[in-house]
């Protein structure tokens, strides 16, 4: 099964630089996943401040430049995970926030292949 | 911010055994290989390993999974292993000097665990071979493998391969019995013998991949949970060996095959045959990770061996965007080396529908028809199968209906037994429009 592993933050809160020590033990921890066959797409988002958002509403498109206001965004990195089953995108989801020291992720299962 | 509270709250009071059990089946091959490396035995790794789940079962709920779970359990594993080579003390000296020198590693590394990842890694890789080791039958490579390198429990064995929780059982037991009596070491081989356990290897882990992909048995034509678990091996596998061609090259196979997942069965259930699916459905994330495998087992030289020559084919279907964009000529020219690497009946069948492709049916007939008297196909659904469709492009209906009548008494899968025998309908209403 398949699902998207994403951390969730308040970007108006100022978060200091990973120190390279954590940067390296993620990249460890990163590749420890990927080996074991779990993650098989991931990636960086971008502040909001470089996003757009773009809406369609009774036949007009808003396209608004970043940021955007939400308490709560996608922050940082989200990861494609193929796991047997929920219980093991959570555990992989553990080792990751314990890598990175805290925070909020989610998990949402994605459709397909299966 | 409001949020659906159930899971939650399920979870944050400790961990719940469907927790223990997953995080045991994710390190399980490492805790197995790890402990066959101290005892030289799997069989007895596997039980240490299963003690070591009981443990985890009785304290985690208190303790909380511990940091580093997969040393934890290697740990009091370990602690097993020398409470069992004790007990056995009287019966052989050998067991207590290795029950020694175990006390003495395991006080040493009691905290402060052994977490080299190389060493791991090889641990694994030595599992994976042993698992696979050619004294083994077939059905007892795969049933090992699934359970001591994939970690799954007999009871999902059995249940992904339709036979009872007893036959897998007995089926491990023997396998283990077989390792033990035949002395087969815990070891990567070297050397020549390391070419032809590689080959077991990789047949194991695609042995697999086709149960789940092209279901012998049973109602529904796919278990893709079989193929997840197959293409898992498959990367965790060339995570260990990236030097070796053919791995790469089944993994290429195994990704891009498995992309069509979705589009192989129709709304009922009903498979749809590769040219006719919808490849809209079919999974660009899947495919290319197959191109970049594929890529790999050529850049190493190994773009002229079995697995890789059939990655290529799939790969030619899944470069083509509508069924009459593929490359016949190209797959054509694929399928005649692959005949001559790894020459086989069902390899010239296959030949024989591209050949069809790229130059015609009765060119295609022809070679089918070098088959006929092939022993091996004697029982084979896919040979009146490919027959019967070359029949019909070239107009020979009724010739056509018997062959796909013959496919359906030969196959032992319900849905591919429902789809021959609608292609003999089918080829019969034509046959009798033809006539009138």
């Amino acid at each position: 099964m398949r699902f998207l592993g994403y951390t969730l933050g308040d970007e108006s809160v100022p978060m200091p630089p990973p120190t390279p020590e954590l940067m390296e033990e993620m990249g460890r921890f990163m590749e420890e996943a990927t080996r074991a066959g779990v993650i098989v797409a991931t990636g960086g988002i971008a502040p909001t401040s470089m996003g757009v958002k773009i809406t369609l509403q009774d036949g007009e498109f808003t396209v608004v430049d970043g940021p955007f206001a939400e308490a709560k965004e996608l922050i940082g990195g989200w990861a494609l995970m193929e796991t047997r089953d929920l219980d093991e995108a959570i555990e992989w989801t553990k080792r990751f926030l314990r890598v990175a020291g805290g925070g909020e992720s989610r998990v949402r299962p994605v459709f397909g292949p299966e | 911010m409001i949020d659906g509270p159930t899971r939650d709250d399920r979870r944050v009071s400790g961990d719940t055994r469907a927790v223990i059990e997953t995080v045991v089946r994710i390190e399980f091959a490492r805790v197995v290989g790890g402990l066959a490396r101290y005892t030289g035995d799997v069989g007895v790794a596997e039980e240490l390993a299963q003690d070591a789940l009981v443990a985890a079962l009785e304290q985690w709920p208190r303790t909380g999974t511990p940091p580093n779970p997969g040393a934890w359990l290697t740990t009091v594993g370990k602690r097993r292993a020398i409470d069992r080579y004790r007990r056995q003390r009287t019966l052989a000296d050998k067991y207590g000097e290795i029950g020694r020198d175990l006390a003495e590693e395991v006080a040493a590394s009691e905290l402060e665990v052994d977490d080299a990842h190389r060493q791991i890694d090889d641990d694994i890789l030595r599992l994976i071979f042993t698992a696979c080791h050619p004294v083994l039958a077939a059905a007892a490579r795969v049933a090992l493998t699934l359970r001591m390198v994939g970690g799954l429990t007999t009871t999902e064995i059995a249940r992904a391969h339709l036979v009872s929780e007893a036959t897998i059982a007995q089926r491990i037991v023997r396998a283990k019995k077989t390792l033990a009596a035949a002395e087969v070491r815990f070891e990567v081989p070297i050397g020549d013998d390391r070419r032809v356990r590689l080959t077991s290897v990789l047949g194991v882990i695609y042995l697999i991949f086709n149960e789940g992909y092209s279901a012998t048995a049973g109602d529904d034509w796919m278990r893709p949970e079989l193929c997840v678990e197959a293409v898992r091996l498959g990367r965790m596998l060339v995570a260990l060996m990236p030097e070796e061609s053919e791995a790469h090259g089944l993994v290429a196979l195994m990704e891009i095959q498995f992309s069509r997942v979705a589009a192989r069965t129709g709304s009922n259930g009903e498979p749809i045959l590769l040219l006719e699916q919808n490849r809209a459905r079919w999974d660009r994330l899947l495919i290319n990770r197959g191109f970049a495998a594929l890529d790999r087992a050529v850049a190493l030289g190994g773009q002229h061996r079995p697995y890789a020559l059939q990655a290529e084919i799939a790969a030619c279907h899944a470069r083509a965007p509508r069924a009459e964009d593929t490359n016949w000529s190209r797959l054509a020219s694929a399928y005649d080396v692959l005949a001559i690497v790894s020459p086989s009946p069902v390899v010239e069948l296959n030949r024989a529908v591209a050949v069809s492709m790229a130059i015609g049916p009765q060119a295609g007939l022809d070679i089918v028809d070098t088959l006929l008297g092939d022993r091996t196909l004697a029982g084979y659904h896919l040979l009146p199968s490919v027959r019967g469709d070359l029949l019909g492009k070239l107009g020979r209906f009724e010739e056509a209906a018997v062959e796909f009548d013959r496919a359906a008494t030969l196959t032992n899968n319900a849905r591919e037994h429902e789809l021959s025998m609608q292609r003999a309908r089918d080829a019969r209403a034509l046959a009798s429009r033809v006539n009138r």
